[in-house]
């Protein structure tokens, strides 16, 4: 990501939700960019997944709105989302199992000829999205539930890139994953933003996220707690996701950026 | 190795677990398609034994009145098929069933409809209680083991008043209707036409998919000219051999041919279509079917439709059978039978893994046992007991193949 203060491509404003009595999101203003990640992290309960469900659509907001391209936009269900591109991969990856890969990747939206599937070209086209995420999938025609933890991800992964979204949500994408599997994930967010998506990842995993987020933004208890630059340290981020006192304020590491958090050098907004 | 070291590690690392995986994935894929493969082998297993226990059992007039009898509850249990796919049930088939039998000998004795009226009536039924089921299920989000065993119930007591209280109702044996489903055979040459026109048909439809996956860069299964022209050739024995030793009886009845077309076009529509797929996405996860944008509800009330029409039809067949229709036409174990017959040809009580076919080869087994027991004279406590055991095999058999691709 530049600095150009370009258009965000996906901008929530001022977003409560409610579930029952719990408050999930409070007022949060969140600005997505193309060729950018957006790390959104906190700790259980924070309302990361409640955020990432408003940005494709599986929830409505109480209060706010969701801005595409500057204007404003009700999102009714994931598949309207999907339309409008913004494509989610949400963290159970809700695949079929017993479905194999291409039927996952086409389900809902299969491509047929006359009043049939069209097999042949489905499979082609699933072999070549795999090899742009350079996955190492054994077979397209395996049920997802015969492949690995990783595998399962970049096949879920591969489905959002169906129809060339240009926002990507990633709901905790490495939350079941092994140390390898991790880093083979986190390389496929990398060449998401390469391709030009704009990518929002969830996760609960501050650590991992360093690697890869360009900038990252905090939840805590539903607010937006602080957004900090991509090589922020660890130690800001834990203090920031759990509330505690930061020692030191306006350290290298720790800028805030974007105009609606401009309140100054510390990293804590309310 | 000139590339890095880190990346030649990597690869060698990749690459071990790679051999691994292939072997177990031919386990898994084997696992998964499995499917009519232990169904089938227990059919020849089952005609063995009884045929070698009493020879009469496979003549081909017995085999021919087999094939007879397993028609009206083979197309209920085809429509079970379809709502076990989509991860429901339906209870109620065979009071649908007995209700659509009533129905078409009330119109067409007592109000005198022409029969294809009453039978379109009979199937209409079908259709409405399907949609209802299928309102329940969605839109209130009833549980359809509870709303089908009520329609089970109600629909049963529809049965009576509608037969009336004489209770029973006899159709007109020069009915063309009755001689039809009674005494209908396809004549010997048009069924050879059939089996010719079929394998060719087959044959093609192979082909054209090589043709295109060729073309297309594509490898894997259904590709192979040996591969087409074996599973050609295994389908051109099956039917020949049926068509040939059946056509030394009577041959083959124009119902089981129905019948059969039935199984063939749901198991077209289950792997060919949108539809087909939808159903079995809603079966293995609901919700993950939603968020993929799949007509979740759309599905689910049109596998209950299909259903209960099929069962209406598995009635109105019953009828033309036994040239009656009384309070006992659907009633007792046909649907229990029918469920069966489902669950034992391999379709999944879980939702998501079955096949049309599993209808045809499960009813045959249900049927072969109660056919085979009764030529040596067993009663129907022996009958109950042989079908109840092999249902709890099936159900093992599926466990266990759920079980095994679930490690």
């Amino acid at each position: 990501m530049t600095g150009v203060p370009d258009q965000p491509v996906l901008a929530v404003r001022g977003v409560s939700k409610s579930f029952g009595g719990v408050r999930a999101l409070v007022d949060v203003d969140v600005d997505v960019h193309e060729h950018e990640v957006l790390a959104v992290v906190g700790d259980n309960g924070a309302g990361k997944s409640t955020l990432a469900g408003i940005l494709a659509g599986a929830f409505r907001p109480d209060e706010g709105q969701l801005l595409l391209d500057g204007a404003p936009v009700a999102l009714d269900s994931p598949k309207q989302a999907h339309a409008l591109g913004i494509a989610a991969v949400f963290q159970d990856l809700a695949l079929v199992d017993d479905l194999d890969v291409v039927e996952n990747l086409f389900l809902g939206r299969e491509t047929l000829q006359g009043p049939f599937l069209d097999e042949v070209s489905m499979e082609r086209e699933a072999w070549t999205l795999l090899d742009q995420l350079a996955a190492t999938v054994p077979s397209v025609r395996l049920p997802v539930q015969a492949l690995s933890g990783g595998q399962r991800q970049v096949v879920a992964v591969a489905r959002a890139l169906l129809g060339e979204p240009r926002v990507i949500v990633l709901d905790e994408p490495t939350a079941s994953l092994g140390v390898r599997q991790s880093a083979e994930v986190l390389n496929l967010i990398e060449r998401l933003r390469e391709r030009g998506h704009a990518v929002v990842l969830v996760s609960h995993q501050a650590g991992e996220l360093q690697a890869v987020a360009d900038r990252i933004l905090v939840l805590r208890l539903g607010r937006v707690h602080g957004e900090f630059a991509g090589d922020a340290s660890y130690e800001d981020l834990l203090a920031a996701m759990t509330g505690a006192v930061r020692p030191v304020r306006g350290e290298h590491d720790a800028v805030p950026r974007g105009a609606r958090h401009a309140g100054g050098a510390g990293v804590v907004r309310r | 190795m000139s590339v890095p070291g880190p990346t030649a590690g990597t690869r060698l690392e990749g690459s071990v677990p790679g051999g691994v995986l292939s072997g177990s994935v031919v386990q898994r894929v084997r696992g998964a398609h499995l499917g009519m493969v232990p169904i089938v082998g227990a059919l020849l297993v089952i005609w063995a034994v009884l045929g070698v226990v009493n020879p009469a059992f496979l003549s081909a007039e017995n085999l021919v009145n087999l094939t007879l009898q397993s028609v009206p509850v083979g197309v209920i249990a085809l429509g079970v098929v379809l709502v076990l796919l989509v991860g429901q049930i339906d209870l109620s088939v065979g009071s649908v069933s007995g209700l659509a039998a009533a129905l078409l000998a009330v119109g067409t004795v007592n109000l005198g409809w022409p029969v294809w009226v009453a039978v379109l009536a009979a199937l209409s039924v079908g259709v409405v209680v399907g949609l209802g089921y299928g309102v329940l299920s969605t839109r209130l989000g009833l549980p359809s083991f509870v709303f089908t065993l009520a329609g089970l119930l109600v629909l049963a007591g529809v049965q009576l008043v509608v037969l009336g209280p004489k209770g029973s109702i006899n159709l007109p044996f020069e009915s063309w209707f009755v001689r039809t489903v009674q005494q209908g055979f396809l004549p010997t040459p048009l069924a050879w036409v059939l089996v010719a026109a079929v394998v060719a048909a087959y044959a093609a439809v192979l082909a054209v998919d090589h043709v295109r996956r060729v073309r297309a860069g594509l490898r894997g299964p259904g590709t192979g000219t040996g591969r087409i022209a074996g599973r050609t050739a295994v389908l051109a024995a099956v039917l020949a051999a049926a068509v040939a030793y059946l056509g030394t009886a009577r041959g083959v009845g124009y119902t089981v041919v129905l019948f059969v077309a039935l199984v063939a076009v749901v198991d077209l529509l289950l792997r060919r279509t949108r539809w087909g797929r939808s159903v079995r996405a809603v079966g293995g996860d609901r919700r993950s079917a939603l968020l993929a944008g799949v007509a979740v509800r759309r599905t689910v009330v049109s596998c209950f439709v299909a259903c209960s029409t099929f069962a209406a039809l598995g009635g109105v067949l019953a009828a033309g059978r036994l040239a009656a229709a009384n309070q006992g036409t659907g009633a007792a174990d046909t649907y229990l039978t029918a469920i069966a017959a489902a669950v034992i040809g391999g379709t999944s009580l879980f939702g998501g893994r079955g096949s049309a076919w599993s209808a045809l080869l499960g009813v045959l087994v249900i049927q072969s046992i109660a056919n085979g027991l009764t030529l040596l004279n067993l009663d129907a406590a022996t009958r109950y007991i042989a079908t109840g055991a092999v249902l709890l095999l099936a159900i093992v058999v599926d466990m266990l193949l759920r079980g095994r691709r679930e490690i």
